[in-house]
């Protein structure tokens, strides 16, 4: 059955979406702590900061942006801040927001729930993503 | 908790053209919904506009006046075709 006649393909994509987020871990934890952000955030071109991981949120609105970005079939890889209170502390700071999930796509940093559901919505996001 | 037009005139203060609405999300008074129009916001991205408006309210945030606030920024284009303006 073709995409155009499948009564489930209500997204209209010829795309399913699929989990493409990657949870990774530092290899090296010693040595500046912005220094360590900034390897973590251009190991990928997107890239999230979040309370848990893609296959297990800890969090609302962590999970609502993997939702979105599952939806979006991009891939990803994202930091759990719940493991690291260097981490969860600095980037704060490195990044002048106070909250998390924090999305970067090369390198800069695009919003957290309410940004990327307002681009979303607003079909702003994906061209971003590409 | 704190008194609305307080923060509407601190981020006016700011931001001379800005319209803006303050939303009570919770009934306490210190879970804000602020809505801010203005063409100080034009040409930058979302992240930014808001993170003006958190600079703004830093003060109020850190001695826990305000608890949380949701924001909407926009410039007086968008918020035209929105009908808000």
């Amino acid at each position: 059955m073709s995409n155009d006649n499948n009564p489930f393909n209500i997204l209209g994509s010829d795309k399913v979406p699929q989990p493409g987020g990657k949870a990774v871990q530092e290899e090296n934890k010693t040595g500046d702590l912005n220094d360590r952000i900034k390897n973590l955030i251009s190991s990928s071109k997107i890239f999230l900061f979040m309370k848990g991981n893609p296959e297990m949120p800890q969090c609302g609105f962590s999970a609502n942006v993997i939702g979105i970005l599952n939806a979006m079939n991009a891939n990803y890889s994202t930091f759990d801040i719940l493991s690291d209170m260097d981490i969860r502390q600095g980037v704060k700071e490195f990044s002048n927001w106070p909250t998390y999930p924090q999305l970067y796509v090369n390198g800069q940093l695009v919003g957290g729930n309410d940004i990327i559901m307002e681009m979303y919505e607003a079909g702003e996001l994906e061209s971003f993503l590409k | 908790m704190v008194d609305f037009s307080t923060v509407e005139s601190l981020i006016k203060s700011h931001i001379e053209d800005a319209v803006v609405n303050v939303t009570d999300l919770t009934g306490t008074q210190d879970h804000l919904g602020i809505m801010i129009i203005s063409d100080a916001f034009m040409g930058k991205m979302l992240i930014q506009q808001h993170q003006m408006i958190m600079d703004i309210l830093k003060e109020k945030l850190g001695t826990n006046e305000i608890h949380a606030v949701q924001l909407k920024t926009m410039t007086k284009e968008k918020a035209k075709a929105q009908g808000l303006l």
